[in-house]
Formats: C-alpha cells, structure tokens, sequence
C-alpha cells in the first residue's frame, strides 16, 4: 500500500490489534445523531486546532463524509492520526456537554477516524486543490526542519495556499514521533505513513535522509528559502546517569517503541520478562502497556513520587491496571545490578518521601530489562546552528505559543522542541498557525 | 381501575383498541393472534373484488435515528378471494363471540354494494367501514379517496350502504381534501352511522438518488402512496376535533385514525372527541404485543386523573380547542431557564436568536437589542449571572421584557424540565374577535397606511 516509505512486514508493533477499531456505518450513523449540535461548542475549545466538532459530525449524520473530513482537515491537516491519538478523554470529549448530564460523551474521535479515513482511503478524489500563487513573485519558498506533525501541518498549510514548502528530513521516513513514538493499539505506523502520503500528495515536497550541518547547513537554508520552520522535536532519550546503565537490558522508551514500530521482529530485541519502566508520564505508561500487551512476564512502573503526582493521564494509567502493569511509587533507581558476565540482574532502587531519597531504603527489584521514560534530551547544537534562535532554561527553543516566531525573524518554530513534549495535536496547531502567520503577513505585503 | 369497555352504535368492545383496516388484519390467523394479544377489535383487510399487488410496496420516513417517523404504502386492497375472506370471519367471529369485526370495503355499482355487504353481514361482522380513503391505486378507477374528495358521491355511495346494511355503518374519510367538515358532514347527510378517519395522505416518501426513481421503487417507476404513521398524528388530531365540535358531522361517533401508537396517543384522539381508536403503522413495526402497555397505560392515566371510564374522557378538550380569533391576548408567557439543570448546550440561544425573536443572551453585562427589539436600551444580563451546577457560565439568560413567550426555546432543549414557560401578568382578557367587535381590529402600519 506504502508507496514511497516502505516499512518491514513482519513488525513487532503488528501483535498489537486497535483499541478502538473504524465504526461501521450503522454505528457512525447512530453516534452522530446523538450529537445535539451545541452552539459555541465546548468541544470546539477544548481542540488545540478548534475543529468544528458539531459541524463534522452533523456532515456525518446527513451522509455527507468528505464534506466532513473538509470541516476536519481545513482546521487539521493530520485529522485522521489526531483522531487515533488524541487523548480525547481530556480535550474534545472531556468537554461534551453529556458528561456534566451523566451521559456518555459523543466519541468525536472515532468519529473524526470515520470520516477521514473514508475521505483520504485509496482511490478518493483529491479533496483540497492548491491554489496558485496570487501573483507573480508572490509565491515564498519555506524550508522546514524534521517531518513530524508540526512541520508537516506548517507545509501543507503554505502549500495550500499557493507557496512551496521543503522538509529536510534525517531520518529515512517522515512523521517523526507519529510514525515512529505512537502506542500501535492506538495507531500503527503504516497507516501514519499513509496519511503522510496523502499530505505530500497535497504538494509538499520532503527530502529524507538530510541532516542539517551535515547533509546541508543552516546558511543555506537562511539564504535560499523565504523563512525557515524549526519543527524538529526532541532528541535522544535522557539517562538515568545511574551505575550499571550502560549495557544490555536497558533501553531509552523512545529507543525502544521505534524498534518496536518500525524494525522486523527479530531485530528489535525488546527484551521482555520481567520489565521495569522507570518514569511516570505518558511514555512511561505507553511502553508499560505495550510490554504487558506483547506477553512481558510482569511489568512495574518504578515512580520517583506518588500516584497522584503522576504526568501521565488517568484513563491511560487505568488501561496500564488493567492490562496487569503495577505501579511501585516513592521509589528512585539507584543502580542497576548485574551478573559476572554482565547480565542485567536487578534495579537497585531506594524509596523517596516527597521526591527525596530515604536513608537505608536500598533494594533490588529483579528484573530482565528495564526502559528509561523520564524525558528526552533537548536538540541544543541543531537550534544553535541558527543565529539568534534563542533556548530556554529547559533547552526549548524560545517562540511565540501564538505564531511560532523566535529571536531571528526569518526562523519560526513549533512542536515539541518549543513546548518540551505535548501531543501531536499541539504541533498541528503550532504548525498551521505559523504558517497561517506567514501567509498573513505575506499577503499584506503583496497588497501593500 | 378505570373502566376501558365502549359501546360504539351499539357495538360492545372490551377496549377503545382496534386495528385499523391494513396488513396487520389481512388474514383470520393474524387477526385471532391480535385478539390474544389484548386488542378488542379488527377492522379487516378492505374486501372487494381481490387485486394484483406490486413489489416493493412500503417506504419510510426515518428522523435523527428513529425508524419509520413516517410509513407510506402503494399496497391495494385484500388479493385474496372474498370467500376465503369471509370464511376466515365467520370462524374469528365463531371463536372470537367478544371481540369485534368490522368488514371495511370497496367497490363501485350500487348492485356490487348490495351484495358485499349482505355476503358480510352473513358473515357474522358486527359493522361495515365504508373505505372512502385509500389515495393510491383504487382512487384511479374511481373508488377510495376519490370518492371521499366529492360530497355528493360520498353521500350518495354512503345511502346506499345504508340502505342495505343492517349493522352500523362507518364511513372512512380520505385526509386528502380542503375541508374534512364539509366531508363529515357528508357521510352524515348519507346516514353514516359513525366516521372513520383518517386514511393515508396521499405522499411521495422519497427518491432514491442513485436511480433517480421515487420509492417505493418498482422496478424503473413508482407512485404517490398514503402515508400514516407517527408523523401524520398531529393532522388526524385537527381533523377529529374538527368534526367532533362540528354541529352536523359531531352528531356521530368517531373512530380515531392516524399514527395512534401509544396509549397517550389514545387518549389524546379520545379527549379531543374520538370514541376509540384505530391502529396500524406501530404495530406493522413493533407488533400486535404494543395492546399490553396501550390498555395498561390510559388505565393507570384514568385511574390518575379520576376519569371512570372511557365515556368520561371522551371529548374533554373539545371546548377548548377554540377558533383563533377567540383565544385570549392578554395571557402571557416567559421562558425560565433551570441553572440547575441546564447542560449548557446553548441550542436555545441559537433557537432564539434565528428563529424567533432574539432575546437569550450568555455572558455578564449589557448586550445589544436588535435594532426591531420593542424595548427600548440594552438588554442587561442578571447579577449575579446564573451559574449552572453542570454548566458554569455557559447558562444562557432570558431578556424578559423582549420574550414573546413563543415556547421554541424550552422545544429544543434537549434536558427535559430545564427550561419552562412561566405565566406573568399580562393585560386584560381580550380576543381579537372582541377587538373586531369594538371597532379595534385595524393596527398602524398596514398596507394603506
């Protein structure tokens, strides 16, 4: 199906079938016209790219499917994956006025997957045609940085309205963490890769395999593109800095759900048994619940502080419950152990109060493997390459929340790399409103 | 417990509950399996001379999820041989001695009436329903709703069933006319022992697209149907009143027709003045067993209301279903928003301000009147602004002074109890026909002005 991007068949991340499958058409029907069409819609607000819920899900009740997924896509060019990884449950459906009734909440996100995965299936007519550049001149050339979502959703946005847009891309797919980071039972990296297809279809051109500072350098992106989008993320996964971490059975999360996503079986060497997830965000629980899913013998949440004081959402942590994960609070790894020929053997951990380590609290947890979810390292040396882009104390790229614009006026940015790691959702939206941003301030100079 | 017995032209029923003439009384197998359900009679199949049907023959109205809102059929009268029809009843009758059967029937000579009737009448029915209604098919060789759409021939048709007939005589009305009195009074001018109504609006259900044929499709071609089911009640409603406090066609009784599927329906058709009910589309979709909670629930609704028996009930909105011109002025009406209750859906607020008369506001503070706003000023909002217990601030406001008390705003609340209309002083009692009478029925700014 993959034509551009192909990936191994046989993949870990296929052992895991969707939580929440497409609706049939019945279904669809019947869960649209319980929408009541609020006015001003809650829902609506609680989107980080305000896509009119009532309006699509209207569309889909009269039968009107790509009518529907234009509503979705004209606010959200990556509608279907926010669709299937969103976390619904404290953004759009969180806010359906039927909860406050005691009354299940409309499943807009199933919906959204409803309408654009019909609306974007192979074979469908082309549903948004570029408009050409107004006028002569007028046509700006944006390079972007990382094809994740922000920087996918920058360029098409541009492309749409008539300019060229270019990703530079290191990796050999695009999609960043949507293709490579998302929980499979949530999104599997085929069909992210499919919706990726069908955004460059749209014109957007993305180079892979090119590195800035090695394939090409931030002066020639400065000096041969109209402005320039930093949309590259986050880097590598951060240490633990803990003795023993070097070696085999310890693994970065992110690391370890790309191996798991996008490497043949017998390549990704998981290691699952007895697994440990050090970190309590939505990584951590993410890669908790995936090795429970794949047959891991037990799997513990090692958690510096207390439940409460977790990052990661509550109704995924139930999921993680009731897959089997257990959750072992207060507790800070102090070490990892290992056998004489270097076999990971335990984590030696130390119990916390408020955080802090206890005195005389060390024990070993055994374990097989244990994977790192307690951040990713910011990607400082590539936002230094460009002049007057300037970083916070966390390494986050500084930008307007707004529009994207950072300290050089030629260089806009959005995604992780400025907010530190949200959802996907949150790179659309910063992505399209720089873009929209751009076109804006473009236009008006063209009118001038 | 209520009493739900009838006594109809002097027919006995067990309940105000038959089944209309349709599928549902085609045959005796069916209509001894509606008896045991707890339906107290049948009007039958219409009988005649026996038809050829089509396929497909039923299409359906469905709204915001619910199925068949609306039921349209091309089906004709019965198409199987009138012996056979009649020997059924004979034995429903035989083993049914309680539950009544009327014969409804169709045809054209005064000759072919003699003998219909009489051949039914021997066959143990306890009355005859004369179909003047059915808007499809029959109507194009002269009988059904084209006979119920020309007073004379109705009159006429029904004096000649008179003539023969020595059971009562119900004559069933076509909807499909200009005015169903002129109608009423009709049937009674022929000596109709009763009035049946309504039959089937004559009605396209739908196209489909893909062929671009109207359905029900029968092959490449359809045609016009009569339509019934919930969707046509409100009009069956008017068309029973209408009769019922009219001084000629009111002088008979009436059989209530027309999207009747629960016993609030019932008892809607008989407080605005039917002496029963008939049923059919609700029970083409849920079956023969709805008669359980129909008895069940006018029963408890009587029993609640202290009304004795079915005699009582019968017509008891009839006075106050009043011309307009008779209704009061002064009476008025505001919406009251529950903070309580209300989920915040602001469907009222959008309701109002498109189409009605722009008076729900959200927010604090003044807002804007519309430029044609009566009230002079801005509108201001409560203080403090209600705060909804399950809404926050998104509980709308009424401006009262502009509210006409239209009731759209409480109709399209979906949170049932939210939003009521609240009576408050309003002027003194007047009609307009008191107005016209006094002299006062010109208002500034008409067209000569």
């Amino acid at each position: 199906m993959i034509s551009r991007f192909q990936l191994p068949d046989d993949r870990v991340e296929k052992a895991l079938p969707d939580k929440k499958p497409l609706l049939g058409l019945a279904e669809a029907r019947a869960e649209s016209e319980r929408c009541l069409y609020c006015v001003d819609a809650p829902c609506i607000k609680a989107c980080p790219t305000e896509i009119d819920v009532p309006t699509f899900i209207k569309k889909i009740a009269t039968g009107n499917i790509r009518g529907s997924a234009r509503t979705i896509f004209e606010q959200n060019i990556l509608g279907y994956s926010c669709a299937r990884v969103c976390p619904t449950e404290v953004l759009c459906e969180g806010a359906c006025v039927y909860n406050g009734w005691q009354k299940a909440p409309i499943k807009i996100g199933r919906l959204q997957r409803y309408a654009t995965q019909h609306a974007t299936a192979q074979g469908e007519p082309a549903m948004f045609t570029p408009k050409s550049a107004p006028t002569k001149g007028a046509r700006r050339k944006v390079a972007l940085v990382g094809a994740g979502p922000a920087s996918l959703s920058c360029a098409a946005t541009l492309t749409l309205e008539g300019h060229e847009a270019t990703i530079f891309e290191r990796l050999p797919v695009p999609g960043g963490l949507n293709t490579t980071g998302i929980a499979p039972y949530k999104l599997h990296a085929e069909d992210a890769l499919h919706e990726i297809e069908w955004v460059l279809d749209l014109g957007v051109e993305v180079k892979t395999g090119m590195e800035i500072g090695r394939d090409v350098s931030a002066k020639e992106l400065l000096d041969g593109y109209d402005a320039v989008f930093l949309g590259v993320g986050l880097g590598r996964d951060t240490k633990l800095g803990v003795v023993g971490e070097d070696g085999p059975g310890v693994h970065g999360a992110v690391q370890w759900i790309e191996r798991m996503k996008t490497l043949k079986k017998s390549d990704a060497k998981l290691h699952l048994g007895r697994v440990i997830v050090v970190g309590g965000g939505n990584t951590a629980i993410d890669v908790a619940r995936e090795s429970a899913l794949l047959g891991a013998e037990h799997v513990t949440m090692v958690y510096r502080r207390g439940p409460d004081e977790m990052s990661g959402y509550l109704h995924e942590m139930d999921g993680a419950r009731k897959e089997g994960v257990t959750l072992t609070a207060n507790t800070l790894p102090h070490s990892f152990v290992r056998d004489a020929h270097g076999k990971l053997v335990a984590l030696r951990v130390v119990q916390t109060r408020h955080g802090k380590p206890l005195p005389n609290t060390e024990h070993d947890l055994p374990c097989d493997a244990v994977v790192v979810a307690i951040g990713q390292a910011k990607l400082r040396e590539l936002a230094k390459q460009f002049p007057g882009v300037e970083m916070d104390d966390r390494g986050c790229i500084k930008a307007d929340p707004k529009t994207g614009a950072t300290g050089n006026p030629k260089v806009w940015s959005g995604g992780d790399c400025i907010n530190g790691g949200k959802e996907v959702v949150n790179a659309v939206a910063d992505g399209r409103n720089a873009a929209r941003t751009l076109i804006a301030a473009w236009s008006s100079k063209a009118s001038e | 417990m209520a009493d739900l017995t009838t006594e109809f032209c002097g027919i006995k029923s067990l309940n105000p509950f038959w089944l209309a003439s349709a599928p549902p009384t085609n045959t005796g197998e069916q209509v001894m399996r509606a008896f045991d359900a707890g339906w107290a009679g049948a009007v039958w199949k219409t009988l005649g001379d026996p038809i050829v049907n089509v396929t497909s023959r039923f299409g359906a109205v469905d709204y915001a999820g619910q199925k068949m809102m609306g039921l349209n059929n091309i089906e004709l009268i019965t198409d199987r041989p009138l012996s056979v029809n009649l020997a059924e009843i004979r034995d429903v009758k035989k083993r049914y001695p309680k539950h009544v059967v009327i014969a409804s029937l169709m045809t054209e000579t005064k000759h072919d009436w003699q003998v219909l009737i009489q051949k039914c009448e021997d066959a143990g029915v306890d009355g005859l329903e004369l179909n003047f209604g059915c808007p499809h098919g029959m109507c194009e060789r002269g009988m059904g709703s084209s006979v119920g759409q020309e007073p004379k021939l109705l009159t006429e048709i029904t004096s000649w069933a008179k003539e023969f007939a020595k059971t009562p005589v119900f004559v069933k009305l076509t909807p499909n006319t200009g005015d169903i009195v002129e109608a009423g009074q009709a049937a009674v001018k022929g000596g109709g022992d009763a009035i049946s109504l309504i039959n089937t609006i004559k009605s396209i259900i739908g196209v489909d697209l893909e062929r671009m044929v109207p359905v029900p499709r029968v092959g490449q071609g359809s045609s016009n149907g009569g339509y019934c089911g919930p969707a046509v009640k409100p009009i069956a409603l008017h068309m029973v009143a209408a009769l019922a406090r009219d001084e000629i066609a009111g002088t008979v009784p009436i059989s209530g027709i027309g999207g009747v599927s629960t016993w609030r329906d019932a008892a809607e058709f008989i407080a605005l003045g039917a002496s029963n009910v008939q049923v059919c589309t609700a029970v083409m979709h849920y079956g023969y067993r709805i008669v359980a909670d129909m008895i069940e629930g006018l029963s408890e609704f009587m029993d609640r209301q202290g009304i004795a028996n079915i005699a009582a009930l019968r017509g008891r909105a009839v006075p106050s279903y009043k011309e307009w011109g008779d209704l009061d002025l002064g009476y008025k009406l505001v919406a009251k928003i529950d903070p309580k209750t209300c989920i915040g859906c602001q469907l009222c607020v959008t309701a109002c301000n498109d189409g009605a008369h722009q008076c729900i506001f959200t927010g604090p503070g003044e807002r804007t009147r519309p430029p044609h706003a009566h009230t002079k000023g801005k509108a201001t909002a409560p203080t403090p602004l209600p705060l909804g217990k399950i809404a926050g601030d998104r509980v709308p406001w009424i401006d009262e002074p502009e509210c006409v008390g239209c009731n759209l705003c409480q109709l399209v609340c979906p949170v049932p109890g939210c939003i009521s209309m609240v009576e408050v002083p309003g002027g003194a009692h007047e009609t307009w026909n008191d107005r016209v009478a006094a002299g006062r029925g010109k208002i500034p700014g008409g067209i000569h002005d």
